[in-house]
């Protein structure tokens, strides 16, 4: 690991102004993703700001929906009576998520902030767009039976591995940040993450600096009907080849709101409008369930070693959304 | 390490071992005592690999009697922080580089050997430690983010003599094979059951609505899922855990032969004493 200079930060201005002073600077809460990589040489940071004296852990009550902090710990948010009772589906994304000593130490700002990423990534004798801009894609042309199939680009085809976003995304959550300047701002869950585009060295939309304070649910009416299937190489801590997020609202056996968010598929939370819209105003059913996931593949461009992705997408879709409603 | 431990001492020899002991060469220090010891490793058998180990244990202790050696850095330090924390009940303060990690921390610092190093990068569990009752990673956590906080590792677990329940259910059930793995198994089993007692939920948890404390067998290899054993004692693992939980008792597949039984196979076949 190359040296860097630590900081132990005293509150939220000081942890961002120390930041945004160093453009090499970098924000450590977890630092299950950060110090892994800076072993590996991947990332670079010259100095660390420790957030773990900040507070912004507090989960609570807030607005009709719950306010959860940026530095609460994915195992206390998972297990938090108003997340289980109100938003079953954030607690199972959660715990399918690493194992239990990473989700002991990882924040949920964290994790939203974890890299998108794949082996070429994390190779440093390999090309990559990501860690190198400019260097190549090794797993275009390489092995990349785990990477996208949605939304990448000549310049990436890493999939966000995380489990949480993909359930706020469905459950419509927006995270606060604090910038300098004071400066803060609201961004939906879906407009955090990027797709690769020819910037695939930015995984997500906040500036240099800029810290997550708080990521807030509001109140959500698919705490019935949720489900978060994670389909993975082996059974426990692997990350997803798919995943499925699915959430419905339904009324008098008919569909009134759904959110299907897959994971596993892009470099973002990856959540189809088309299977949606196929559902809404349709009765619950195997057979709608099966259009909505066709829809959700449709556009789905696989690579040389992922084809395998479309069928297990449209699958999982269906079970997920089967599991939702009660009906498996 | 518990107060009634003694650090200093060396290990206890009976009569035999250290009649053994005086025929072998005599050690200056540490690194004659680590080149004698892998030559005779290699030349040796069983019987002098257990003799060196326990004189280069004597070596190591006698190190100990310097508490100041220890626990200073070999060379200068890059970015230097002080951290001041709990270590099994003992309060430590150290200066470390900003790079260190707790595991190393433990193991080249404080000499507790025990927290082990696996892949080094959070996915086999062997440096499992606890850190204000929680289980975590010791590999990912800086030194220097330890401030304040009370780690317990594997020395720490039993009270003297005294195994705890999760230790001595392993050795019950035979819950392991090389033992590499055990130390962060056993720490990761006890954050585990606390884990379980508060309430929490798991990937395999049927309702998360609901609040549940029992521990399937299911549920523990679940929960267990981020610590890797290559010898695959993980039936002998669930069993110890369910065991420590539940205290329900798993039957077993072998027992303890009794002393004349042995006399009557060994009279039987024809051997001596050292079958």
């Amino acid at each position: 690991m190359r040296p860097f200079k630590y900081v132990r930060a005293a509150d939220a201005v000081g942890a961002v102004r120390a930041v945004a002073m160093n453009p090499r600077a970098k924000f450590l809460a977890g630092g299950t993703n950060i110090l892994d990589l800076m072993k590996e040489d991947v990332e670079r940071p010259n100095e660390l700001v420790d957030l773990s004296r900040l507070g912004l852990n507090e989960i609570r009550a807030a607005g009709g929906g719950v306010s959860i902090g940026a530095l609460a710990k994915n195992t206390d948010t998972a297990n938090h009576p108003l997340i289980r009772r109100n938003y079953p589906l954030l607690t199972q994304a959660i715990v399918a998520g690493a194992s239990g000593q990473l989700r002991n130490m990882a924040t949920n700002g964290g994790n939203l902030m974890q890299r998108t990423r794949c082996q070429y990534f994390y190779d440093t004798a390999m090309p990559c767009n990501k860690r190198e801009p400019g260097s190549g894609c090794g797993a275009l042309g390489g092995l990349n039976r785990i990477h996208a199939i949605l939304g990448w680009s000549e310049k990436c085809v890493a999939t966000y591995p995380g489990d949480m976003a993909n359930a706020l995304y469905a459950l419509d959550a927006v995270v606060r940040v604090r910038g300098a300047n004071g400066r803060v701002r609201t961004i939906p869950v879906g407009e955090f993450h990027r797709l690769p585009g020819d910037t695939p060295e930015k995984d997500n939309n906040l500036a240099h600096g800029e810290l997550i304070t708080a990521i807030e649910l509001p109140k959500s009416s698919f705490a019935k009907h949720s489900y978060y299937l994670k389909v993975r190489d082996r059974a426990s801590y692997a990350f997803a080849l798919v995943a499925v997020a699915a959430a419905l609202q339904v009324e008098r056996g008919a569909v009134r709101q759904a959110r299907v968010v897959l994971g596993g598929v892009a470099h973002k939370p990856w959540r189809s409008a088309e299977a949606e819209a196929a559902l809404v105003g349709q009765p619950a059913s195997e057979e709608n369930f099966r259009r909505a996931a066709e829809a959700a593949l449709k556009g789905a461009k696989p690579l040389a070693h992922n084809a395998y992705k479309v069928e297990l997408g449209k699958r999982a879709v269906v079970r997920a959304l089967m599991r939702a409603s009660g009906l498996a | 390490m518990h107060d009634d431990f003694d650090e200093t001492s060396g290990p206890e020899l009976s009569a035999d071992e250290e009649a053994l002991l005086k025929e072998l060469p005599a050690l200056t220090d540490v690194g004659q005592a680590r080149r004698t010891f892998l030559g005779q490793t290699v030349a040796g058998g069983l019987g002098v690999f257990a003799l060196m180990l326990l004189e280069q244990e004597r070596a190591v202790g006698a190190l100990a009697a310097s508490p100041e050696a220890l626990y200073a850095p070999g060379a200068a330090l890059e970015n230097p922080v002080r951290v001041s924390l709990k270590v099994n009940g003992a309060a430590k303060s150290l200066e470390v580089d900003s790079r260190m990690v707790l595991l190393d921390a433990l193991r080249e610092r404080l000499e507790l050997t025990g927290t082990k190093k696996g892949c080094d990068q959070g996915q086999c569990g062997a440096c499992t430690v606890l850190v204000d009752g929680r289980r975590v990673l010791s590999c990912l956590t800086l030194a220097a983010t330890c401030e304040g906080k009370e780690v317990t590792t594997v020395e720490g677990l039993a009270r003297g003599d005294e195994l705890h329940p999760v230790q001595a259910a392993f050795i019950k059930y035979d819950g392991f094979q090389c033992g590499y793995c055990t130390p962060g198994q056993l720490c990761s089993a006890v954050g585990l059951l606390e884990e379980a007692k508060r309430g929490d939920v798991s990937h395999v948890t049927e309702d998360v609505t609901a609040s549940t404390t029992r521990l399937t067998d299911d549920e523990i290899r679940e929960r267990m899922s981020g610590n890797i054993c290559r010898c695959g004692a993980y039936p002998g693992i669930v069993a110890a855990i369910q065991e420590a939980h539940s205290g329900r008792e798993r039957a077993r597949t072998w027992r303890f032969v009794e002393g004349e039984e042995l006399a009557r196979v060994r009279e039987e076949v024809g051997a001596d004493e050292t079958v």
